[in-house]
């Protein structure tokens, strides 16, 4: 377990990188960062996973499953969509 | 530390390193397409490992429903993903991020539902409500963002004291949430009414939002299901949710914070305000006659020009017309040597950067490509400015009519440049509701059409010259 002051500074840390790593993106990036980003967080699959791996009785497997659909579209549907956009930009170099 | 708990965790480790260092290169466009990758080579990896997680329950009923459950969300985003138009990428990418939410609410439901929830404190069950809110919210509102943008909702309802219900709805929602919090002990009704009325809320709060808003609601589901994520990652003790979700909320709060700077509002006007709204006054704005031409002539501008200006925005998105548009300029720049730019304001479209990807999808090359701040100079010296399928974000009265609901909104000057074309379908006002004032300007021509025809047009014109 994660507890008390040492979940704060990961989340503090996070939170700095996150921004450190938005905050000088040329504005043609917007998008595929924004879905790049969607995929990210996509890592609720794990998340979900665990629940359902001990969910005990029907709605709580039947919640845990639905979470899993959900995580599952989140993060493959965020893959898919950011690959497609970023290999349609090149330059006139190139 | 056994040896799966240490395997776990190693990998969830590398896992969060990945997404940094995928999310770092994704930011700029020569290392972008291998960014995705790492990312997903991390995604991967942690998925994979997670089937051994410690505190998962032997069984091999669980282990086929999972695989099950991953099989039907993989197998069905993976196919949306690869068919959906780049026109309707904001609906996707908002569906997806929906889905996201969902998730993180269905992690908290099933912590709170066990009891599991409850036993670690009150930080930990805290932020479990918090984000089964979150979750919730980014859930249902991101639904709604998508039924409207694929145009399943074609009415904006705006309910009467829709402030009032909203306020009221938050506010229930908050009290049984620090309800169940005190409550300290598995309560399941209270569980279920509290997520049922932040699903509520989600749909309440969008419902209102009209679609030129959407860069900015888009942005800020993700950044909301981001934290809901990273809230959920503390609840299970899982450090790769905390430090993905952490790093999304954050990103995505800035992202939000610049399209809302890029309208010159307020998250909050843009959520609460019901801008572009008639509230019945007759909207006052310049009068006069506007000059329209055919597409020969603008054609035929545009070829003895040296350098032209195109700002394309959602209008162009809504006729498909970027191929067209491209072939057009491609002409004008091997056939007529005209330096040809393309400039983007920041808002247009209905998600951050939409119309740099449809460009893209034409085949634009990125670096003819350039933002409000590189471009605005540049209108005075232009031969040509083109506008095509915008509206708001051309406005001069953004400039100088102080009275004007979108006084102090950065704007496009196309109004500076020798001439001015506008392509447009009809008479009509912007999403704001405002008459423009650029379409009556003394160097403003207008060509009204599908712009997509007018595209077309364009390039025959061209050829005939």
């Amino acid at each position: 377990m994660i507890t008390g002051f040492v979940a704060l500074y990961i989340f503090m840390l996070a939170a700095f990188t996150g921004y450190e790593i938005i905050g000088r993106v040329p504005a043609i990036l917007h998008t595929p960062l924004m879905s790049g980003s969607n995929f990210v967080h996509g890592i609720v699959l794990v998340g979900a996973m665990v629940a359902l791996g001990h969910a005990d009785g029907f709605w709580e497997t039947l919640i845990g499953f639905i979470g899993v659909i959900l995580a599952a579209g989140n993060a493959v549907g965020g893959y898919v969509v950011t690959e497609r956009m970023l290999d349609m930009f090149k330059s006139s170099k190139d | 530390m056994s040896f799966w708990e240490f395997t776990v965790d190693a990998s969830y480790f590398i896992a969060a390193v990945l997404f940094i260092v995928g999310l770092k290169r994704m930011g700029s466009p020569r290392t972008a397409k291998s960014g995705i990758k790492w990312a997903g080579i991390g995604m991967v990896l942690a998925t994979v490992v997670t089937l051994w997680h410690p505190a998962m329950e032997a069984g091999f009923f669980r282990y086929v429903l999972m695989l099950l459950a991953i099989g039907i969300g993989g197998a069905g985003a993976w196919y949306t993903g690869k068919k959906v138009e780049m026109t309707a990428m904001p609906q996707m990418v908002a569906l997806y991020n929906g889905m996201g939410g969902g998730a993180a609410a269905a992690i908290a439901l099933v912590e709170m539902y066990s009891g599991s929830a409850f036993h670690h404190g009150a930080t930990v069950l805290t932020l479990a409500v918090v984000g089964a809110l979150i979750g919730g919210v980014s859930f249902s509102g991101s639904l709604i963002a998508w039924a409207k943008l694929e145009g399943k909702m074609k009415k904006t309802i705006r309910l009467p004291g829709q402030q009032m219900i909203n306020g009221g709805v938050a506010l229930l929602t908050v009290i049984l949430g620090i309800w169940i919090i005190a409550s300290s002990g598995s309560a399941p009704v209270l569980v279920t009414i509290f997520f049922l009325l932040s699903l509520a809320f989600g749909v309440l709060l969008t419902n209102p939002i009209g679609g030129a808003d959407m860069p900015v609601v888009i942005s800020m589901y993700n950044a909301f299901t981001g934290l809901a994520v990273a809230f959920e990652g503390f609840v299970l003790g899982n450090a790769a949710m905390i430090i993905a979700g952490t790093v999304v909320g954050a990103a995505g709060t800035l992202l939000t914070l610049l399209m809302a700077n890029g309208m010159n509002r307020s998250i909050s006007n843009v959520l609460f305000a019901g801008f572009g709204v008639d509230d019945g006054a007759e909207a006052e704005g310049p009068e006069g006659e506007m000059k329209s031409v055919e597409a020969f002539d603008a054609a035929a501008s545009f070829a003895y020009s040296d350098s032209l200006i195109i700002v394309p925005g959602y209008g162009l998105a809504v006729a498909q017309a970027q191929h067209k548009l491209w072939e057009f300029v491609q002409m004008l720049q091997k056939e007529h040597d005209v330096d040809v730019k393309f400039a983007i304001h920041p808002v247009a479209g209905r998600m951050p950067g939409h119309m740099n990807v449809l460009l893209a999808e034409a085949g634009v090359p990125y670096d003819l490509i350039f933002d409000l701040e590189e471009i605005n100079a540049e209108f005075p010296n232009a031969d040509a400015a083109l506008v095509i399928g915008a509206n708001d974000v051309v406005n001069p009265a953004a400039r100088t009519d102080e009275s004007s609901p979108i006084y102090g909104m950065p704007i496009l000057d196309v109004d500076k440049a020798r001439e001015c074309y506008v392509v447009k379908r009809g008479k009509g006002t912007g999403f704001s509701g405002v008459q423009n004032a650029l379409f009556f300007g003394d160097n403003t021509r207008m060509v009204f059409g599908d712009a997509k025809q007018v595209c077309t047009d364009l390039a025959n014109g061209l050829k005939q010259i």
